[in-house]
């Protein structure tokens, strides 16, 4: 009994883990079609940004995690935009490429500011027993905040003036141009947000995991399999997606260890992209949020 | 094989999700016979011809084409049967010159030297050997219409399928068309889809008019058009 | 190719491998020619065959393997390194396969590759234990697997090919395939493969089975890869899971965005050139500046270079200067007749 807890536990907490790396880049290549190789950097310069805060400035750690981490990295999302991706939207393999030279030039200058050594914080919260086993209790934290990040997600597109243009501007850029919105602007907005969400998930995985210049490759290649594999909605691909592979992720690892577990969710993303080639979302929840 | 035609369709039918683009078409053709299919905007003309071509599949009937089953084969193997296709968006290969646009079609079923001279000779067949040497991408719309029959008329097929060809043409360079396609009707049979009226008159005999998905009737070209229930149709008075 | 241009470019190569020495270290020219011949594969797949391929490594860090284990296994170098050639073609082909007859576009195709790259980077370090072995030839986990016998001459396992001779018998294999690649894009299926790039449909409609074909230019670009890995690991003298690394996936790809896609001269000057770049700025360490370790820097430049390429330069090098060249040659080879003359400028613009 103790063990099915904390097996649904593991499971739940993984699933969370996926959505929470991947939201940010759900929504810039939902709403945009781009796909931001950097992305795994951006999660780390939220976490970088975080520890920073708190070890070296004595910010409040939950401050410095859900506030300061997303604020910086969205500032640093804009500056990209406008440097970089707004001149190759319509262009995916292109952005793909300098999203990607973006992500080496991130981990060279981490190395160079931060040293290639491994930094992190003290979890606020320490570890629950469930009868025999220990668990952590800052996972929990992890969880309510992935459930967090995706109602938000989907009150702001489904509720808010914002989000209804935005989603407008992505089926048709030139009519929300024609009905007096900067589709330009709404471009770089879209950006933003999910590199703040990108942030966001740094930060508040810093305590989890440690933050080294390397450390964004494993990042970029869940998030970008649980996206692709999701599909171009939004909200409902990724909540299939990361339900799905934290599952099969988290079973294969209880059955056998962590590496395979790893190996496991690269080949049900194969598997999967082979047999829905538009991932799942493309399939099952074709034009819904 | 019982001589019943080129094409040979028999109830197809075409369904996206509970909308009917296509309900129980028949339709044959026979050998070196010119038909075009017309119909207004949304008349299923285009889905049939996806049928015809493997680009899509059809829910349910029956496509022969000469007594080959064509349901579900892939555009390259309809085409492989000797079927020549040209899309309604000039399909073409615009970083390549003319003659190697020309010349991979011609050698799919030729040695290389043979393919040399049927790209000679389609380049002069279609008149277009001057610009021989020059990227597709850089022609005009109307010569790349031609550039793909050319690309069609190489690969010496017994049935070609053109979608909308007079489609962007200038006055000029539809008589070209005209022209190319009656002398390609020599060797081949061809369905023309197409809703250019005029250009229709200059071609065909025989028409095939669709509507809602359905054919509603075919004939002799001036018969069809006079008919008060087609021109009602493409005047948008009819139900 | 004209037997004029053939005889042209074996006098170019001939040139080019025996001065080289004089500048640079052999050792390195050797690593630079394994670079070479990975970046050719890469341009082939990608600049003629369209297929835009994130994973390369993962067929050359196979050959890489596959060369190490069968030496080991056998004591000597030759079986090991055709069945560097073949295994990782096959692999290509049942990946290709998958990927062209499930139709995937082209960022899924991205992401598979990437992913079957990622697989085995993190497959090759997890094999540390015992056993994980494969006859005689254990696969070392992430310290690789060193000590595997090197080339020979062929029936006599001593005499070792190493130093000069490597380098001389590596650049002659390069040369070898470019000449073959050209060979084969100048043959029907090189041309179908080139119409295919440009329009996949049009092709497909004329009979042509697309899938097949790009199956089949996939396992070629796998095994050329391949024998790319397999020269690297005879230089390096030990393989590990860093050739199948991210970095060295990305590494590839801008070797031929740099150089130019679209050509195969280009990508493989790319790969030498920045082989080297990344050789110096190794030697180069500025930890004085910061007083920090930093092996990483390379990577910076090597980013920087990615996103100003795509941003300013996204042809590359080497079509950019045909480009330019060529506009005052198109005149001379316009009135020509046949496919094979095509023009400078004509190439280079496909490589756009």
């Amino acid at each position: 009994m103790d063990l099915a807890v904390v097996v649904v536990y593991e499971i739940l907490y993984t699933i969370a883990f996926l959505a929470l790396i991947s939201a940010g880049l759900a929504v810039v290549f939902g709403m945009m079609r781009v796909v931001n190789l950097a992305h795994g950097e951006f999660i780390l310069l939220g976490g970088y940004t975080a520890i920073v805060a708190h070890n070296n400035l004595g910010i409040n750690l939950f401050v410095s995690m859900l506030v300061i981490a997303p604020v910086v990295v969205a500032v640093f999302g804009v500056v990209i935009e406008r440097l970089i991706v707004r001149f190759l939207y319509g262009r995916l393999i292109n952005t793909m490429l300098a999203t990607w030279g973006l992500s080496l030039a991130m981990i060279g200058s981490f190395s160079l500011i931060f040293g290639t050594t491994t930094t992190s914080v003290k979890a606020p919260i320490g570890s629950i027993s469930v009868g025999a086993f220990n668990i952590s209790g800052y996972n929990i934290f992890i969880i309510a905040s992935a459930i967090g990040v995706i109602a938000l997600i989907f009150a702001i597109l489904r509720f808010t003036r914002a989000g209804l243009v935005a989603r407008g501007a992505m089926q048709n850029a030139d009519m929300a141009t024609a009905f007096g919105y900067d589709a330009s602007r709404i471009y770089m907005a879209t950006f933003a947000a999910g590199a703040a969400l990108a942030g966001l998930a740094g930060g508040i995985l810093a305590p989890l995991v440690g933050i080294g210049p390397n450390a964004g490759s494993l990042y970029i290649a869940k998030a970008f399999i649980t996206v692709i594999s999701g599909g171009a909605s939004v909200v409902s691909g990724l909540i299939t997606s990361s339900g799905f592979f934290g599952f099969v992720t988290q079973i294969v690892t209880f059955l056998t260890n962590s590496v395979i577990g790893e190996l496991g969710l690269l080949v049900a993303a194969i598997i999967l992209l082979r047999l829905l080639p538009t991932g799942i979302s493309g399939r099952f929840f074709k034009n819904r949020l | 094989m019982a001589r019943d035609g080129v094409v040979e369709a028999r109830g197809v039918g075409v369904r996206f999700g509970g909308v009917s683009a296509l309900e129980s078409v028949d339709f044959t053709l026979a050998d070196n016979e010119l038909r075009c299919l017309i119909g207004p905007n949304g008349a299923g003309k285009s889905t049939f011809f996806k049928c015809l071509t493997g680009m899509l599949r059809p829910t349910e009937g029956d496509i022969r084409i000469r007594g080959i089953d064509c349901v579900g084969a892939h555009p390259h193997q309809i085409a492989g049967l000797g079927v020549g296709i040209k899309t309604q968006v000039p399909s073409v290969m615009n970083g390549l010159s003319v003659r190697e646009n020309i010349w991979i079609a011609a050698r799919r079923l030729n040695t290389t030297r043979s393919a040399n001279r049927i790209v000679s000779e389609t380049l002069e067949r279609i008149g277009i050997a001057d610009s021989a040497g020059d990227l597709v991408g850089n022609l005009a719309h109307g010569r790349r219409q031609l550039v793909e029959f050319g690309t069609v008329l190489a690969g010496n097929p017994w049935l070609i399928l053109l979608d909308e060809p007079a489609a962007g043409l200038t006055a000029d360079e539809a008589e070209r068309a005209v022209a190319v396609i009656r002398e390609m009707n020599e060797r081949a049979a061809i369905i023309v889809v197409e809703h250019d009226m005029h250009f229709i008159r200059q071609l065909a005999n025989t028409v095939t008019v669709l509507h809602r998905g359905r054919i509603l009737t075919e004939g002799y070209v001036d018969t069809v058009l006079r008919d008060p229930v087609v021109r009602d149709v493409y005047l948008g008075k009819s139900q | 190719m004209t037997s004029r241009q053939l005889v042209l470019s074996v006098v170019i190569a001939a040139i080019v491998m025996f001065v080289l020495p004089v500048f640079f270290d052999v050792l390195n020219l050797t690593t630079y020619a394994a670079y070479a011949l990975l970046a050719l594969s890469l341009g082939f797949v990608w600049g003629y065959g369209g297929i835009l391929c994130f994973g390369q490594t993962a067929f050359y860090g196979l050959g890489a393997y596959v060369y190490a284990m069968t030496a080991i296994n056998l004591g000597e170098a030759w079986g090991g390194f055709f069945l560097a050639i073949l295994i990782p073609a096959i692999f290509a082909a049942i990946l290709g396969a998958m990927m062209f007859y499930g139709r995937l576009s082209d960022v899924y195709l991205a992401v598979v590759t990437l992913v079957v790259t990622l697989l085995l980077f993190r497959f090759m370090n997890t094999t540390a234990g015992p056993e994980y072995v494969i006859g005689e030839a254990r696969m070392g986990g992430y310290n690789g697997i060193p000590g595997f016998p090197t080339l020979h001459t062929p029936g006599n396992p001593d005499a070792n090919i190493y130093d000069e001779e490597l380098y001389y018998f590596t650049f002659i294999i390069l040369f070898v395939c470019y000449l073959l690649t050209r060979w084969l894009l100048g043959s029907p299926f090189g041309r179908v493969l080139v119409g295919l790039r440009e329009n996949e449909q049009r092709i497909e409609l004329l009979g042509y089975d697309v899938r097949a074909r790009k199956t089949a230019a996939f396992a070629f670009g796998g095994g050329l890869a391949g024998l790319a890995g397999c020269l690297y690991a005879n230089a390096a003298e030990i393989v590990t899971p860093e050739l199948f690394s991210l970095g060295l996936a990305a590494e590839a790809i801008i070797w031929v965005i740099v150089g130019g896609t679209g050509t195969l001269i280009g990508p493989m000057i790319g790969a030498a050139v920045l082989g080297h770049l990344k050789f110096v700025l190794g030697l180069q360490s500025i930890k004085q500046v910061f007083g920090k370790e930093n092996p990483l820097e390379a990577t910076l430049v090597f980013g920087m270079i990615l996103v100003l390429f795509v941003l300013f330069l996204p042809r590359g090098v080497v079509p950019s200067i045909q480009g330019w060249f060529g506009r005052s040659l198109v005149g001379r080879f316009k009135s020509g007749s046949g496919m094979r003359r095509r023009t400078r400028s004509e190439r280079a613009r496909n490589g756009a």
